[in-house]
């Protein structure tokens, strides 16, 4: 597989568009959760339920387009293999606990990866769908239609007075998680994004690393989602996400620029030095990396280095995870024998750049 | 201290491991201990639900006469008739059996909905289209009746008239709806 083929397959085609605000917003999502009225929820339905669930939706809507989603490809999760499952996890298409059901459990991805309908996880239907850039709204009312959509075929579980009935308590009513990924290494550098947080938290908004619950900042990318579902109508959840977000790029556009004026030299060496780690390792490990990238993109974005492409970050992130490091070695790989792949991949992704 | 694997990183983790009786201490950086397998992470690591479950079992409703609580629930535990959860097996595991189960303890949820929805125990977002059925005209009506009152406070009684008859035709429609749906 040559490194050009295999980078295609790391990048969803809709991540290739720049969004608005997409120097600092990498994507925003919009996740609904829903379930059949009818039939217990995967935590305790048996397996033939289940197994009823994911063959009616794929009798349903295997192979059909919605507006821009073309072709939904039916991914029965049983029939990957754990290093498959890993890079779709990794591509942010299905969600670690997916992979774990495998038994039942599957996805219908569009074919630029832009929709993903998990079946089978925690609630029987979860609807995800990802716009590159800050695009909340727009990425709402493409999820209603989606919704909508799936709805002539389902019954839903819904209460007049508690609305979508979802399997855990933190997500009943809109049973909506909408999350912003976004890059802020100035925050970080100049450490004020500890002191956002809190503030961030009484919002009822949270604040995590790009893998989900519980997963670390790495690289300054970080999730900024709401926490609350019940008692807001949607809209009213987005604008209040989308009121923060913005008020973070505003913070971190300005300490961008606090950093070149103070520190502009110190900040030079910390970003070149990044980009030499990055072109001439042979051993690198994925946090030194993800802090690598990150220092490379934001010299990109502040102009300092001219010859890259923004993508960068994305692609290598994404391409530099394990998973991905197995898939394109096609075997499974120790700790140490990623490092050295990884290190090799990035130097080989640089050189197609000059 | 040094790890004992790689002799690079720091120890900063100590293992003391018993096999028959033998005990043996062992210092490793997270990296190794890791890779030796010593440390393992549950993918479900963050203990989320065992916080939420933790909320839930402090029900305010019930303090002070826990004792009392444990003792009567042995004779009539609430349990869900289609999935058969119980409701202490719910609080347990922080997760809903199905559907009906909200209907099954719904006296109990309002202090747990509240307690993470910061205050909130109703819907006020989307209704979906089909299963909706009336309560999109509901909702609607509600609407108007609070645009109503306020047109009222203000005198602006024209407006007020007309809003007053948007109301009535949306309750005929429902009204005839249900009468067709009887006949």
């Amino acid at each position: 597989m040559t490194l050009e083929h295999f980078m295609n397959e790391a990048i969803s085609p809709w991540m290739r568009e720049n969004g608005p605000d997409s120097d600092i917003v990498l994507s925003s999502r919009i996740r609904l959760a829903r379930n059949f009225a009818d039939i217990p929820f995967p935590i305790i339905a048996n397996q033939h339920d289940l197994e009823k669930i994911r063959e009616f939706l794929q009798q349903e809507f295997e192979h059909l387009s919605f507006q821009d989603y073309k072709n939904f490809e039916f991914i029965s999760i049983r029939d990957l293999s754990s290093i498959e499952k890993r890079v779709l996890v990794e591509k942010h298409l299905i969600s670690p606990l997916l992979a774990q059901n495998d038994g039942t459990s599957a996805s219908m991805i569009s074919n630029n990866e832009q929709v993903s309908v998990m079946i089978n996880e925690e609630d029987h239907i979860r609807i995800q769908l990802y716009f590159p850039g800050l695009q909340l709204t727009k990425a709402l009312n493409k999820a209603f239609e989606l919704d909508d959509w799936l709805e002539e075929k389902v019954n839903y579980a819904f209460d007049e007075t508690r609305g979508f009935l979802t399997s855990c308590p933190t997500n009943v009513g809109t049973g909506m998680r909408a999350s912003v990924m976004m890059h802020l290494p100035a925050l970080a550098m100049t450490k004020q994004i500890n002191r956002m947080m809190p503030a961030i938290n009484q919002l009822g908004l949270v604040v995590r690393g790009i893998y989900g619950e519980g997963s670390e900042a790495v690289g300054n990318l970080f999730q900024i989602s709401n926490q609350i579902t019940l008692g807001k109508t949607e809209e009213d959840i987005i604008e209040d996400l989308q009121s923060v977000v913005q008020q973070l790029i505003e913070h971190e556009r300005r300490a961008r620029t606090r950093l070149m004026e103070q520190s502009g030299t110190e900040l030079e060496d910390r970003i070149y030095r990044s980009l030499g780690s990055l072109k001439y390792s042979r051993i690198i490990e994925s946090k030194e990396a993800a802090m690598c990238l990150s220092n490379v993109r934001l010299g990109i974005d502040l102009g300092i280095i001219k010859d890259l492409s923004r993508n960068i970050l994305n692609e290598l992130t994404v391409l530099t995870q394990p998973g991905f490091l197995q898939h394109y070695a096609k075997k499974t790989l120790t700790a140490s024998e990623r490092d050295v792949l990884r290190a090799t991949l990035i130097r080989e992704r640089l050189q197609l750049e000059e | 201290m040094e790890c004992q694997e790689c002799h690079k990183r720091p120890a900063t983790l100590h293992f003391t491991q018993v096999i028959n009786g033998n005990k043996t201490e062992i210092q490793l950086c997270e990296v190794c201990a890791k890779e030796k397998g010593y440390m393992t992470y549950p993918e479900d690591g963050y203990s989320l639900h065992n916080l939420l479950s933790g909320l839930f079992n402090f029900d305010s409703n019930h303090i002070g006469t826990q004792k009392k609580d444990s003792q009567f629930q042995q004779v009539k535990e609430l349990q869900c008739a289609r999935c058969e959860m119980t409701f202490s097996e719910f609080k347990r595991v922080g997760k809903f059996g199905c559907a009906e189960c909200y209907h099954t303890f719904s006296s109990h949820l309002d202090p747990i909905f509240r307690r993470v929805h910061s205050g909130n125990t109703k819907h006020r977002g989307k209704i979906p289209k089909r299963k909706g059925g009336d309560l999109h005209i509901k909702k609607q009506i509600e609407s108007y009746k609070s645009e109503l009152q306020e047109l009222i406070v203000n005198e602006e009684f024209e407006k007020a008239a007309t809003v007053r008859d948007k109301i009535r035709e949306l309750e005929m429609d429902i009204r005839n709806k249900q009468d067709g749906d009887q006949s």
